[in-house]
């Protein structure tokens, strides 16, 4: 990689700028990233919740966590589609034309998802306090707990990035969110995992938002989170370099 | 003589399998209008993007304002603009906000009288802060190059820039490109209208085939047709002009 440019931080800025602009001119995108998430929420604790033994006092304690991720999974579909559009509109090509930092295009777009999904994740954790939720976590666990997210969410970023980039349609741009919506139901967010038949059983514990979703709760419940934060936190890393490495080929083919 | 401030060449492009450009040569002199002509698909697009550093070319050389696009393309995008040919702006945002993001990100000291001055030259104070998915074709194709007037760069490549556009504005996009190279600046344009390049440019060259077919000033590609015959035609008004005159009329300022 050649010297940093010696703008990188003025261009990243006025990308960064410009999609939050976008986030701020269109809360609904906000509203309906969250929308889904916390129906689950409403229906698993008030619908299944009182059938589902978790070994918890209060189901929503133990249940948020992983509707937080899920709130995470459906923001991205957002990130991928704003990429989407800006590759289609041509945009890339005008700031590829121009004298900027070429890294900052993609950047600004990465530190915008962080931002935004962490307001969905806000208004999420809002509705589960009127629900109920409670947490004897001080501001370090907090803190542990939005850094976890804030890292997950990178994550599920860098592949969003690939597949605004890479896709043909808006609606494909999208489509590669639903999988990931999905992976919490097989993990151990909704139901202890003691229960479940062998092979789902292994597949639950050994995915990802299985260990994220172990660390948050512990956390959260001011308990020990023992192991599970660093596997948390390998996984995270581990997706992020591979999603980001294929990213940027992807995007250098533009 | 004055300087050429673009040189191509050799320049091939190929696609996979697909040959599109197959050895290009021409040369654009500084401050001129320069047209290339082809029709859909004869790489008109690919040669716009080889230039302005979007695009690696397989083979020859590509010299802009002296450097080179292969060596320097950092240098290069500080001396040009692109307009493509859709209109690459941020709908989101008001005319003026996009104007001034591009002042930024040119690292200009005064983005905000940028943007002001080129709303005023454009005659776009009323649309400028409204969100610009609520204007017109014709009033994105204006922002649009005004975009790509910020910072004054020496040359601008303007792609199609009259493509899907209705007649008036098609005119007077016309007369912002007259107006840039009266002003010194090199333009660049592509375009399939014949009328286009026959109305606008210093020099037409004729790509076809992935090769420029014929090049020169207009003089010099009409000699390369058979000597006008002399025919007495009555000669109806298109239709163009009678919805020029009409609208004229009715929009005289």
């Amino acid at each position: 990689m050649k010297s940093i440019n010696r703008y990188f931080f003025t261009d990243m800025g006025v990308m960064f700028g410009r999609s939050m602009r976008h986030i701020f001119r269109s809360m609904d995108t906000i509203i309906t990233v969250s929308i889904t998430p916390i129906a689950i929420m409403l229906l698993f604790v008030y619908v299944f919740g009182g059938a589902i033994e978790t070994g918890t006092e209060n189901y929503v304690d133990y249940l948020l966590p992983g509707i937080m991720l899920m709130t995470i999974g459906s923001g991205i579909a957002y990130v991928a589609y704003r990429l989407f559009t800006d590759k289609k509109s041509g945009i890339f090509e005008r700031f590829h034309s121009m004298p900027i930092a070429r890294s900052t295009v993609l950047w600004g777009h990465v530190l915008t998802s962080i931002i935004s999904n962490g307001i969905s994740v806000l208004v999420v954790i809002l509705v589960a306090l009127l629900m109920g939720f409670r947490s004897s976590a001080g501001i370090l666990e907090w803190s542990a707990v939005f850094g976890i997210l804030s890292v997950f969410t990178l994550a599920l970023t860098w592949i969003a990035v690939i597949a605004g980039l890479a896709a043909k349609t808006p609606d494909g741009a999208g489509a590669f969110s639903y999988p990931i919506i999905f992976l919490p139901f097989i993990s151990s967010a909704f139901v202890p995992t003691d229960t479940m038949p062998s092979a789902v059983r292994v597949f639950a514990e050994n995915q990802p938002v299985t260990p994220i979703v172990e660390a948050i709760r512990n956390l959260l419940a001011n308990q020990p989170v023992g192991n599970d934060i660093w596997v948390a936190l390998d996984w995270c890393i581990a997706i992020i370099v591979v999603a980001y490495i294929f990213a940027m080929r992807v995007y250098k083919k533009l | 003589m004055k300087k050429n401030i673009i040189q191509i060449k050799g320049v091939k492009k190929s696609y996979k399998d697909v040959e599109v450009l197959k050895g290009v040569d021409f040369k654009v002199e500084k401050g001129s209008i320069f047209a290339l002509l082809g029709s859909n698909g004869a790489g008109k697009t690919t040669m716009i993007k080889i230039m302005t550093t979007l695009l690696k070319s397989d083979a020859g050389s590509v010299m802009i304002d002296d450097f080179d696009v292969e060596k320097n393309p950092r240098e290069i995008r500080d001396s040009i603009s692109l307009t493509g040919q859709f209109a690459a702006i941020d709908e989101v945002m008001t005319g003026r906000e996009n104007l001034q993001m591009i002042a930024k990100l040119r690292h200009l000291k005064n983005p905000n009288q940028v943007a002001d001055e080129l709303i005023n030259r454009f005659g776009m104070s009323e649309a400028a802060d409204r969100r610009v998915g609520t204007y017109s074709g014709g009033m994105k194709r204006r922002i649009d190059i005004a975009m790509s007037l910020v910072g004054n760069p020496k040359i601008i490549f303007l792609d199609e820039p009259t493509a899907g556009l209705d007649p008036e504005t098609r005119l007077e996009v016309w007369k912002i490109v007259k107006g840039l190279s009266d002003a010194g600046t090199t333009v660049f344009l592509t375009t399939q209208y014949l009328e286009e390049a026959e109305q606008l440019a210093d020099k037409i060259a004729i790509l076809h085939g992935g090769k420029i077919i014929a090049q020169g000033t207009l003089e010099d590609l009409k000699k390369l047709f058979p000597s006008a015959k002399v025919e007495y035609v009555k000669k109806q008004p298109t239709l163009e002009e009678v919805f020029l005159a009409i609208v004229g009329k009715k929009e005289d300022k």
